[in-house]
């Protein structure tokens, strides 16, 4: 191979590789949920500067909605938080609670509402918005099946969330998912509180998440608790309530109880 | 300095006499004539019969004043390139203030020669005079169109007209026609004092304004704004390239001016003014005083995108005009060593660019009002103004490990739910029907009762027992009962009533 042939293909390489390295100049970013076996699944969290879509049944908006409420939580790190929904969605499963967002745990003054008439305004606003860098996450909220979000409109979304680090939330609810370029997808239920009596309160929201789709790792099912004062993801608990811790340095009380009825 | 102009009918045959009719206590009488019939010596006010006595082939028009105003409003958008000061004086009057502003278009009697001729290009008559007051100006159209009179001289220029070209009313034109003061010198040849104690001091003033003695200010339509730029084609233009390169030349125009008394703008408005006398304007707000040039120039671009009814260059525009109405003085921070500052300006840089896009009531921040009603308790305000008192607000503390008590998604209007019964008088239900769908009641927490604001005037609501429920499924809901059940809810016959069920909101 002549000289000049050699030095073209070491250019072109090059250029392969700085293209190839400037996508995944954010990648290594990953925020841990703190719920084990997911963060696991996800190689240590999830991911930055990318695009990660939640779906849901029509009437599991709410449990949705607070799954992406932990996610944008765990990626925003106290920067702001724009929320782009469209009016539709506001009828079919309620506005977004400010007062409910902050028994979350989350931070309402760092929440600024986009109210977009229709979806191509929705879709435009968020792709502005992910590539402004001084945000902590967009949020982009979309009700029903939508044609005009193909392949091109999200692959768009993904550029503008790698150029910047700002990581993009999809919450697709009443919506089967499409092929897209998102980082991973989400399917989300409501799960049950732990068994206990009727009129016993319930505990931390719990999520039955299954991620269908990882582009880095292996998908799974897992039931993840929601833990408002920490702000973070965590395993089941088998209490709905706070459980007084046993001692430790005293015997436990229930054990020669029960030497004496045996 | 003042205009008067009159729209005519355009009648298609100019020999025809036509007149416009008005409907005036139950009679039809003349609102508007042409030539044609003021040669006749048909008049305005003169009733239609009598009118079509006196000539039977009369064309007759409806009157339609909302379509007047709305021409006479149009034409004061089209005078807007002489000068932002433009008042109207209904019913067909236009005033502008030209001082300062006559140099630009070659002196006072070009600017008359040029309002005019454009005027009536577009078909209309016009008559027009500039005087040191409006309400001598006004006097000038109706005797002497064209007519520039100097400071001091408008007793002189107006004493040979008759009264009646004061326009003060039937009453008082008559009154003096009969105490045989025929023309405005008579009247100005008494003393003021006589005048007033005969016809009033409304008059009087009026009078001693006409003869040039003080001036009664003009209303004009619009505010002035704080910095004018503006560029006039001699050729229209009418590429979205040349409007954009335009704009973005005039930002840095205004930018520089206001740059020098440290001066950004908040609200930015560019007319542009078509070549065929239509101005279309577009207001562009930001939260925070703009100084940068690229900014004015990509938020025109974002609103010009965006606008539902595009801008239509039809033959072209002839002249963009960009003017800062609202401007701040802006203060110079520091700005490298805090970042937090510098994030707090790309996002309202942002929320600006959003807000050009789809208006700024669309992007909100949220602020926490002092009530315990679930509903009213978050006030959504426009992001642009309230982003640092919303940056700063206090928020209720939520109470440690305890679960939500307030739910995710709020229902802005509660939605009735069916509920078979209760176990209990005050108790939750065991199932109920929400959107067609039943749900059974697996966990139950509450109730927690919110009584309405009495104190307010629409207060008078009735106490609200809130549950929150758990489904089979392990939906979430925030579910109340409206009402106490006995003692609040009746029905028609003044009976208690079983009060209703709703559900307010979902929880996560």
């Amino acid at each position: 191979m002549s000289g000049a042939r050699t030095s073209a293909l070491a250019t072109l390489r090059s250029q392969i590789e700085r293209i190839e390295t400037a996508e995944v100049v954010h990648q290594h970013e990953r925020v841990a949920l703190g719920h084990g076996e997911a963060d696991s699944a996800l190689k240590g969290g999830l991911a930055r500067a990318a695009v990660h879509e939640v779906f849901c049944e029509g009437r599991q908006g709410a449990a949705a909605t607070g799954f992406v409420i932990g996610l944008a939580g765990r990626v925003s790190a106290r920067r702001p938080l724009l929320w782009v929904r469209q009016d539709f969605s506001e009828i079919e499963t309620g506005a977004l609670s400010m007062s409910g967002l902050s028994e979350l745990g989350l931070d309402p003054r760092r929440v600024v509402m986009v109210r977009a008439a229709d979806v191509e305004s929705a879709l435009r606003t968020s792709a502005d918005a992910l590539a402004c860098d001084a945000l902590g996450a967009v949020v982009l909220e979309l009700w029903g099946e939508i044609r005009q979000f193909d392949l091109v409109a999200s692959r768009k979304l993904t550029l503008a969330a790698q150029g910047s680090g700002v990581t993009g939330l999809l919450l697709r609810m009443a919506a089967q998912p499409l092929p897209s370029t998102a980082e991973t997808r989400w399917m989300l239920r409501a799960a049950h509180s732990p068994p206990g009596p009727m009129w016993s309160a319930w505990g931390a929201p719990r999520f039955d998440a299954e991620l269908l789709r990882n582009r880095h790792g292996p998908c799974g099912r897992w039931i993840m608790e929601w833990n408002c004062d920490e702000c973070q993801f965590s395993e089941p608990s088998t209490y709905s309530q706070p459980v007084a811790a046993a001692p430790t340095h005293r015997s436990d009380p229930a054990v020669p109880w029960q030497r004496r009825t045996a | 300095m003042g205009t008067g102009s009159r729209e005519e009918n355009a009648s298609k045959q100019k020999d025809e006499p036509s007149v416009v009719v008005i409907k005036d206590n139950n009679a039809l009488v003349i609102h508007a004539l042409d030539d044609a019939a003021s040669r006749l010596g048909l008049h305005i006010g003169q009733p239609l019969a009598n009118a079509r006595a006196m000539c039977p082939d009369l064309r007759v028009f409806d009157a339609d004043v909302v379509a007047d105003a709305k021409t006479l409003s149009d034409i004061a958008d089209w005078c807007d390139r002489f000068t932002p000061l433009v008042a109207l004086d209904p019913p067909h009057g236009l005033f502008l203030d030209i001082t300062g502003c006559a140099h630009l278009f070659g002196g006072e009697a070009a600017l008359l020669q040029t309002l005019v001729r454009a005027l009536a290009r577009q078909g209309f008559a016009v008559s027009a005079a500039i005087a040191g007051t409006s309400v001598c100006a006004r006097t000038l159209t109706r005797q002497a169109t064209g007519t520039i009179v100097a400071d001091g001289e408008e007793a002189e220029a107006i004493s040979s007209f008759p009264v009646s070209a004061l326009g003060a009313g039937e009453a008082v034109t008559t009154g003096l026609r009969r105490a045989g003061l025929k023309t405005i010198g008579d009247v100005a040849s008494r003393t003021p004092s006589e005048i007033t104690a005969r016809f009033g001091a409304r008059f009087s003033t009026l009078l001693a304004h006409a003869l040039g003695q003080g001036d009664a200010p003009i209303n004009p339509r619009k505010p002035l704004p704080d910095y004018i730029v503006e560029k006039r084609f001699a050729e229209p233009i009418a590429t979205d390239t040349m409007i954009a390169m335009t704009l973005s030349r005039l930002a840095d125009t205004l930018i520089a001016s206001m740059e020098k008394q440290g001066k950004g703008a908040r609200r930015l408005e560019a007319a542009f003014f078509r070549t065929d006398g239509v101005v279309r304007a577009i207001m562009v707000e930001t939260g925070r005083p703009v100084t940068r040039s690229a900014v004015i120039d990509r938020l025109f671009r974002e609103r010009l995108d965006a606008l539902a009814d595009p801008l239509d260059p039809g033959f072209g525009f002839d002249m963009v005009r960009l003017s800062a109405s609202r401007t701040e003085i802006v203060v110079q921070e520091q700005r490298d060593l805090d970042a937090h500052v510098h994030d707090n300006d790309e996002l309202a840089a942002l929320i600006d660019r959003i807000a050009a896009r789809i208006g700024g009531k669309r992007v909100v921040v949220h602020l926490p009002q002092d009530t315990h009603i679930p509903e009213s308790a978050v006030l959504a305000a426009p992001a642009q103004h309230h982003l640092t008192a919303a940056m700063q607000a206090e928020w209720p503390v939520r109470t440690e490990s305890e679960p939500p008590l307030r739910p995710l998604r709020l229902f802005d209007k509660p939605e009735p739910i069916k509920v078979p019964f209760a176990t209990v008088p005050d108790g939750p239900p065991h199932q109920f029907t929400w959107r067609r769908a039943l749900h059974a009641v697996v966990r139950v927490e509450g109730p927690e009762r919110i009584a309405m604001e009495w104190w307010r005037q629409d207060g008078k609501q009735l106490t609200r027992d809130y549950f929150r429920i758990e489904d089979a499924e392990g939906l979430r809901f925030w579910i109340f009962r409206d009402g106490l059940y006995e003692g609040e809810v009746f029905d028609g016959d003044g009976k208690p009533a079983s009060p209703g069920w709703y559900v307010h909101g979902l929880f996560a």
